[in-house]
């Protein structure tokens, strides 16, 4: 299928800026400002290159050292994910943070690679279009390790549930994601739903995927070896997605400016799924020998990468590219982010095996240049040096910004702001809270979504929403599963981006064990503002440092993930919101918790301690308030928990367990009740006095380290023995019962689960149709 | 053991009979559920027969499954591409000797399209995709896929597509009903606004069938639905989709396979 679908006489009309006529022309004012270069940013690519930049090249390196692709700004931060791994977390990892994605090792001979990022600029011009190449994007970088596919996850953040523009988003976003993720035949297996109003301008579309290999299948994406030879293929490239990396995702958005519709990138999914099919078989075949998806930045981000990353150099011919559009420049196609393309390195001898292998899934593509040891990225137009440049300079040594930071004046204020409104007193008042709690936006039942997504697809789906973490079985024969949660909490990480980065990590962390897996490995999706705003960049800054101090207590290493920046609209920022996906491992997936109970008789434990926490809570939020400090981290605390949970889980104490985070008490028990639609009789005098608090505390703080979990009676003793034995608080609250249809919380008030069910699944059906 | 093998382990309990039934999978280019429909034979004790959509023969295979997924993107209209494929002229030929042939969603689609079965499949009345675990009714168990279930029986399978609504002109509806060719009803809750609730159909000699639900998500306990028609499973416990795999074993190796 390969095509000489360019003729000569339609490049020609091109006037082609090469090196030579670059050299010869120094004063030639060059477009460096629009593509979003800064002044010395553009003088330091003519310092490298020794003469001014061709057009091509500044093409190149314009997209190349954006924010969105060179991570400049948060580069001396993100420093501290890989100072902070000791050797004992690197145990498990075999491949690191700055490949396509992380890849731990789950034991087996099995590997899992994962990570999350961020589609956010793009889901706002073009909510659907956006979503989709998304999920597409997240999954190539997946497939480029050489793995299958086997799952996704979409945590999403809306503005004011009620706002006008917000339904436009939620339907194009949701219906993007499914769209895109149903059609790869990818479960879709948990993420979160949130709307808060600070997302209006700027909702949060991240996405995460997890594949799986054997260890021998691992692909990186380097060119080595002079003489290979350098393939593009999958889709043809096209005007589509030109400038979406330097040009969207690295800056504000601002009424002033025009439209940036057409910066965004459209998605074929159907070309993709045939693309991973062919992948995973030219893996099977040993066929390719590095590889590399086109996201960001396209053909620049590829060639520099693979080149950057192997022995040599390389040199291909930009005419060979098959485009949509025979107009576009040579600038247009390096830096077009047309989806559903991959690039790849190949053996002569192999060239035969892989073009059979393309025919097959009628996968069109084009051999390009190859491999070279002389250590430059040389590109040529028709036979003319356009590019001519040392690959290092365009993919790794990009600009590195020490940028300004202070924390926030307004901080103080905010938090000796604590929570003082009233609050319920009384059976009545506590149960209507409950039931407002359960129907609001971010409490309430998100099955309008998820029931938008496949979660059957593969048969490997041990777990979904609406449990703690989606469960996915890795190998058949013998149960081997992992486990996944994404998390953040915005509000928190406003309050204190240190402690609330920590919060986030501590809930996904939680997540995975209450599921019953050992946590292993961490993803995360850091989504700011402006880092030109010194105290965004604080805030970052914090954040980030907050989660590397994290991952070393609890002992799980960044694989990897994504940043986001520039996440503000008229100067104002969202909320810092770190998102952190946790992955764990199960030894047999059958061993699985789930979030709720169904055995009559059996005893319900809180596990954990009840402090009077309700700054940046679901309660408060429901008030209107937001300020003081967030609720106290102790990962100490969380590892003993997750400890607890996972041996419970793995010898069969626990049948249902679920996570305390937003909402507290009175969220968990709702939720566990709806799981499978089976009430309890539930006593909280006792604990309440243990801990100090009132009825209404108990059920609405949001304390961390907490969980519920029911308890076969014959394994009590063992249970209650565990946790002294560990010097955990644990404390009986209640008993299964599938008789009642309710909630008792008894001498206080009945809460009818039909009551509770139709306020909780009302809410995105009344707001969204 | 390479990646893609993921899906090849059957723990059913040995049968010889059974498992010398060779039943075909087709992947065409964008199907998704051909490993789980693979799974779902094996498991049921039969063997599956990888089938490619280009191959010219179909590998002498007893009996074919046409499974779920996106052929084409379902660009054009859901199964239009498909049917052109050159294995689905032999599919056509074998089904009119009398091969079992099954096709799940996007496999039912292709199945009308291919003239196999008659009416058609548009957009949901919702017009969203919808995933949800699905009470259907047995209303014909004489087919070679429904010999297992009593007949009128329940079972719960998982529902996911986008283009479900089943239609066909009145005088076709009528004459599959009073044929008795509704294999399968919803019940209770029409998902997608299904003429008649009609979730599948056969064609008149009862070897060839289609239906929107995916039994073949319905055949491991732990992978499965949260409910089965019979009352309350375990986790993930929803086994009701395996007969539709033992029927067709149970009926080839009767007929002297």
């Amino acid at each position: 299928m390969t095509a000489s679908a360019n003729s000569t006489a339609e490049q020609k009309k091109f006037n082609i800026d090469t090196v030579e006529h670059a050299a010869s022309t120094p004063g030639t004012p060059l477009p460096w400002a629009e593509l979003g270069l800064k002044e010395d940013e553009y003088n330091r690519v003519v310092e490298i290159l020794g003469r001014r930049p061709t057009a091509a090249e500044l093409a190149m390196y314009s997209v190349m050292w954006s924010e969105h692709c060179s991570y400049k700004s948060s580069k001396v931060h993100l420093k501290q994910f890989g100072d902070k791994v000791t050797e004992k977390m690197k145990e498990h990892l075999l491949v690191g943070i700055g490949e396509n994605a992380g890849v731990v090792d789950i034991g087996e001979g099995w590997a899992v690679t994962f990570k999350v990022e961020s589609h956010n600029h793009p889901s706002f011009v073009e909510p659907y279009q956006g979503a989709a190449t998304g999920v597409g994007g997240i999954v190539r970088d997946i497939i480029s390790m050489g793995a299958r596919p086997v799952a996704v996850m979409d945590p999403l953040r809306f503005g004011a549930i009620d706002h006008p523009d917000t339904a436009r988003l939620v339907h194009g976003i949701v219906s993007g994601i499914g769209g895109y993720g149903n059609s790869l035949g990818l479960p879709n297996i948990g993420g979160e739903v949130v709307f808060d109003s600070v997302y209006q301008g700027n909702p949060l579309v991240n996405a995460l995927a997890v594949g799986v290999m054997r260890h021998e299948d691992i692909r990186l994406a380097n060119a080595s070896g002079a003489g290979n030879k350098v393939v593009l293929f999958g889709a043809r490239t096209g005007g589509d997605g030109i400038g979406g990396a330097s040009v969207l995702a690295s800056e504000s958005f601002d009424d002033a400016k025009p439209s940036k519709r057409p910066a965004v990138q459209v998605g074929d999914p159907f070309a993709e799924k045939v693309l991973i099919e062919c992948c995973l078989e030219l893996f099977k075949a040993s066929v390719v020998e590095g590889i590399q998806d086109l996201g960001a930045a396209g053909i620049s981000c590829a060639t520099s990468e693979l080149a950057s990353n192997g022995d040599g150099g390389m040199h291909v011919e930009l005419t060979k590219v098959l485009l949509r559009d025979p107009s576009l420049t040579p600038g247009e196609i390096l830096m077009s982010e047309s989806q559903e393309r991959m690039m790849a390195v190949v053996t002569p001898e192999n060239v035969e095996a892989f073009e059979a292998i393309m025919d097959k899934w009628n996968v069109e593509y084009s051999w390009l240049g190859e491999v070279t040891g002389t250590g430059r990225l040389i590109i040529d137009w028709d036979g003319e040096t356009i590019v001519d440049v040392d690959p290092r300079t365009v993919a790794h040594e990009g600009p590195v910004y020490n940028r300004p930071f202070h924390r926030p004046e307004w901080l103080d204020g905010v938090q000796s702001d604590s929570f003082s409104a009233e609050r319920p007193f009384g059976g009545e008042a506590v149960k209507q809270a409950v039931l407002d709690l359960m129907a609001s936006p971010n409490m309430c039942d998100k099955s309008w979504v998820t029931n938008q997504y496949d979660r059957y697809v593969q048969g490997n789906t041990a777990l979904a929403m609406p449990d703690d973490a989606g469960v996915i079985r890795v190998d058949e024969e013998t149960g081997l599963g992992v486990a996944i949660s994404t998390d953040a909490n915005g509000r928190y990480t406003y309050l204190n981006p240190y402690e609330g980065a920590k919060l986030a990590l501590a809930e996904s962390y939680r997540n995975v064990a209450t599921s019953g897996a050992r946590p292993m490995a961490v993803t995360d999706c850091l989504n700011f503002g402006s880092p030109e705003d010194p105290e965004v960049m604080w805030q970052f800054a914090e954040a980030v440092r907050g989660l590397a101090d994290g991952c070393q207590e609890l002992g799980v290493p960044v694989t990897g993930g994504n940043v986001s920046l520039y996440n503000q609209t008229g100067g104002v920022a969202i909320h810092p919101t770190p998102v952190v996906g946790v992955l764990g491992v199960f030894d047999d997936v059958a061993r699985r918790t789930p979030s709720g109970w169904r055995e009559d008789g059996q005893a319900i434990y809180l596990m954990g301690v009840t402090r009077d926490e309700l700054d940046g809570s679901e309660f408060a939020n429901l008030r209107g308030h937001l300020g003081g400090q967030p609720p106290k981290v102790d990962l100490q605390a969380e590892k003993l928990l997750g400890d607890l949970l996972i041996n419970a889980s793995r010898d069969g104490m626990i049948d249902s367990a679920h996570d305390l985070s937003e909402g507290g008490l009175a969220a968990a028990l709702s939720e566990m009740a709806l799981r499978f639609g089976v009430g309890a009789r539930i006593g909280l005098d006792e604990v309440a006095e243990r801990d100090g608090v009132d009825l209404f505390t108990l059920l609405f703080s949001e304390s961390q380290a907490r969980a519920v979990v029911s308890v076969a009676r014959s394994e009590e003793v063992r249970f209650k023995d565990m946790c002294s034995a560990r010097g955990f608080a644990h404390s009986r609250i209640g008993v299964v019962d599938t008789e009642i249809g309710a909630l008792d919380f008894q001498g206080h008030f009945v809460l009818p689960l039909d009551e509770l069910k139709e306020a909780h699944e009302g809410t995105l059906p009344k707001h969204f149709g | 053991m390479s990646t893609p093998l993921i899906g090849d382990y059957s723990a059913a309990p040995e049968d010889a009979a059974l498992r010398a039934v060779l039943v075909g999978v087709i992947t065409f280019p964008g199907t998704l559920d051909d490993r789980d429909a693979a799974r779902a034979v094996r498991l049921a004790g039969g063997t599956a027969v990888e089938l490619w959509h280009g191959d010219a023969n179909l590998h002498d295979v007893d009996a074919v499954i046409i499974p779920g997924g996106f052929s084409y993107g379902d660009y054009l209209r859901a199964g239009a591409i498909s049917r052109f494929a050159p294995l689905m002229e032999k599919v056509v030929d074998a089904s009119k000797g009398g091969m079992p042939v099954l096709g799940i969603c996007n496999g039912f689609q292709i199945l009308t399209e291919a003239h196999l079965l008659p009416g058609s499949m548009i957009k949901n009345d919702h017009l969203k995709f919808m995933c949800r675990d699905q009470l259907l009714r047995v209303e014909n168990n004489s087919t070679a896929w429904t010999s297992a279930y009593g007949q009128g029986e329940g079972m719960v399978i998982p529902l996911k597509n986008q283009d479900g609504q089943y239609v066909a002109d009145e005088k076709t509806l009528d004459e599959l009903e009073g044929e008795g060719r509704v294999v399968f009803r919803y019940d209770g809750f029409n998902p997608n606004g299904s003429r008649r609730d009609i979730a599948g159909i056969t064609n008149a000699a009862g070897n060839v069938v289609g239906l929107m639900p995916h039994p073949e998500h319905a055949v491991e306990a732990g992978f499965g639905p949260d409910s089965s028609a019979g009352g309350d499973v375990a986790l993930g416990g929803g086994t009701d989709g395996i007969g539709i795999f033992t029927s067709v074993l149970t009926s080839l190796v009767a007929g002297g396979k």
